[in-house]
């Protein structure tokens, strides 16, 4: 096992990468997003082998690739929140939640919210908040649920803030479920609209059945996010967090504004929550409470940690492998949790720092381990 | 990633001439010498039935080194953290140019002008030595997470600015650059420069716990100078120093004075205090037993007395 991690390491491919001219980097990455652009239709042998459908049981490609990316931008929201600035988040699904829920309730003409806005200004059956509007609308609501969550809790400190986070999560399930009135209660809510799109072979352009164009769409949206996601980290912002991370009472000493800038990193990680939620809510064109389960939180931080905390490229490949493997290897299906169990365990004890960690994350990692061996000689 | 390279591509200073330059650029505005700049006005702070300190009351004027002594736990490092908005006091105020400053929050009392080293070294570890002067810088800039997102809050740079490769100079010269990217670049430099102040410019991209002790002691000033605070509060710089480098820090406590900053120094090394300071406050158990300049505190009974303890004839 060592040997392998040994070989592992003497690759080196982040000091390669870092290494190559520009134009190497530029092209590498090209052909990396093209590949990733061309996956659904992948039927080269022996790489087809990765494909989900390969049995009748299995599931369909292209959806399974979709939701990859999904939880790809979930994790890339996630870490910007665990990862860069140290706050650990247990109750991610519910910013997620509320996305699917805002574009669900504002959109679809079967929900409630907008039956009541129908009748209150004499609007016709099958009008909705157009789709473009729910956008902003999706993000606006997660952004504040962000902010007003992160408000009063971000004063707290490391397990107290995991407590509330967690409780939130819930919360906005336990309220989805309940506020019948308003979300239709555990029936949940048909009908959710789609991006508008030309019609192709008598079907709209975003359907059910085409879910590759789903899947172009959100690797689209998350190649922009990831963009913006490196701008943040080597900026000021970026600066500020890891200070943060580091020493939070020499840091405000030092003018960095902690708690400001703490906010932010709750509200843009809430934010990409939200916008990964109103793409699943509107693939699935159809949202129920008993989709945001708390679980699904464990799995978003999972992914971050098995990934790599603080390093994007280990959060996408934590993101991929979370996902893509059930998947992949549904017929040991009723084995799941014990792998997934496994599979943790072994992470934490061989490589506790992520599969592919910040290379600041792996030395923290490190300190620590000479601490407690200090420690423990001591005692 | 795309701003990693951009960032390696802003000219590194670390290339430039040794340092032979008077680090005008270092400077800072600041009113007339000799004005009183910070008041410790009759400050009293508790702990439930602890007194740390008691009615301690001194003032500091702009330009002068001011030296703050006294045995251990004399309460030299909780008047710092008063002055930094660590703690509130219990009783009385302090003021900064006549602004009320405690019970303000500490970025915010750093915005005003007030920057500090810490006794037990507290630097950003998994930084680099530039990386943490430049967190410094960036108490001065203003670029947020939105000018950092989208960078289009465009200014004129200035020469010194300006991107070298031609087609990229005219563009600036159209559309400007963004605030986010003059400051970058403009705080990687007076980092740069201040590294070089402080004498630690060689080790500039080590990371700060990489660093030998004496570099991390310098590196906390370079790192507090950075954010170009009025008053400079140093706890401790010379601990664990020898007389070599005692005689260093002198001289670059000297030339901070010099760039317009005011000093105040918690120093145990009575050499050092004696050597560099203006004036010297007294602590002992909380009480202020002295105030003066060095020669009349150094020959003060009182002062001789909490540092050797009573004769045992005085009883």
């Amino acid at each position: 096992m060592s040997q392998i991690l040994d070989a592992y390491r003497g690759l080196k491919l982040g000091d390669r990468w870092d290494g190559a001219p520009q134009w190497v980097r530029r092209v590498g990455l090209l052909l990396v997003i093209a590949f990733a652009f061309y996956l659904p239709f992948l039927n080269i042998l022996p790489f087809a082998y990765i494909r989900t459908d390969l049995s009748s049981s299995g599931s369909d490609w292209a959806s399974v690739l979709f939701l990859v990316v999904i939880y790809m931008i979930v994790a890339v929201g996630l870490n910007v929140v665990i990862g860069l600035a140290g706050l650990l988040d247990l109750g991610y699904v519910g910013f997620y939640a509320l996305g699917a829920y805002s574009v669900a309730l504002f959109g679809s003409t079967s929900s409630p919210v907008v039956e009541a806005l129908q009748s209150r200004f004499g609007l016709s059956e099958e009008w909705a908040v157009p789709f473009a509007i729910c956008i902003p609308i999706a993000i606006l609501i997660a952004l504040m649920a962000g902010v007003v969550l992160g408000a009063p809790t971000l004063r707290l400190r490391g397990d107290y803030l995991a407590i509330v986070t967690l409780g939130f999560g819930e919360i906005i399930r336990i309220t989805a479920r309940n506020l019948d009135g308003v979300t239709n209660g555990a029936t949940g809510i048909t009908g959710v609209p789609v991006p508008p799109g030309p019609e192709i072979d008598g079907r709209a352009f975003f359907n059910t059945i085409d879910a590759e164009r789903w899947y172009w769409l959100a690797l689209t949206i998350l190649l922009v996010l990831i963009w913006m996601a490196f701008r943040l980290e080597h900026s000021r912002v970026g600066r500020a967090w890891l200070a943060i991370r580091e020493d939070e009472d020499a840091a405000a000493i030092m003018g960095v504004a902690a708690f400001k800038y703490k906010l932010w990193a709750f509200a843009i990680g809430a934010t990409l929550g939200g916008l990964a939620g109103l793409l699943f809510g509107s693939k699935q064109q159809y949202v129920e409470p008993n989709a945001f389960m708390v679980n699904l939180s464990f799995l978003f931080v999972a992914m971050v940690v098995i990934g790599g905390s603080g390093n994007v490229y280990g959060v996408l490949l934590g993101a991929f492998l979370l996902t893509y493997l059930p998947e992949r290897f549904r017929e040991f299906q009723e084995w799941r949790p014990f792998a997934f169990g496994v599979a943790l365990v072994l992470v934490m004890i061989l490589r506790p720092q992520g599969l592919v960690p910040s290379r600041r994350r792996a030395r923290e990692f490190e300190d620590r381990k000479v601490d407690a061996e200090e420690a423990a000689a001591d005692a | 990633m795309p701003d990693e390279s951009t960032l390696d591509k802003i000219d590194d200073p670390t290339t430039v001439a040794p340092d032979t330059s008077d680090h005008d650029v270092l400077a800072i505005d600041v009113g007339p010498e000799g004005e009183t700049l910070l008041e410790i006005d009759h400050v009293t702070l508790r702990f439930g039935g602890v007194v740390a300190l008691n009615d301690v009351n001194f003032s500091i004027k702009r330009g002068e080194i001011l030296g703050l002594i006294g045995p251990n736990g004399a309460g030299k490092t909780t008047c710092f953290n008063v002055m930094t908005g660590v703690y509130t006091p219990t009783a009385g105020e302090v003021r900064l140019n006549g602004k009320v400053i405690s019970g303000t929050k500490p970025h915010k009392i750093n915005a005003l002008g007030i920057a500090r080293t810490f006794q037990n070294i507290r630097l950003f570890p998994e930084m680099s030595a530039l990386e943490n002067v430049m967190v410094g810088c960036d108490a001065r800039h203003r670029t947020s997470v939105i000018g950092a997102l989208f960078r289009t809050y465009r200014v004129r740079p200035d020469e010194a600015d300006m991107p070298s490769s031609p087609i990229r100079r005219s563009f600036a010269k159209v559309f400007g650059i963004s605030r986010h990217t003059v400051e970058e670049r403009s705080g990687r430099r007076k980092s740069m420069e201040l590294l070089k102040f402080v004498g630690i410019a060689d080790r500039a991209h080590d990371l700060s716990r990489n660093l030998p002790y004496g570099y991390q002691r310098r590196l906390e000033i370079a790192r507090a100078l950075a954010t170009e605070p009025e008053l400079l509060c140093l706890d401790e710089p010379a601990a664990g120093f020898n007389p070599a480098e005692k005689e260093d820090l002198m001289d670059l406590i000297r030339r901070i004075r010099d760039l317009g900053h005011t000093v105040l120094v918690i120093e145990h090394d009575m050499k050092l205090v004696l050597g560099v300071t203006d004036r010297i406050v007294v602590l002992e158990f909380g009480q202020q037993i002295a105030e003066g300049s060095p020669k009349d505190v150094a020959r003060n009974p009182k002062v001789i007395a909490a540092y050797l303890g009573e004769p045992d004839d005085a009883a």
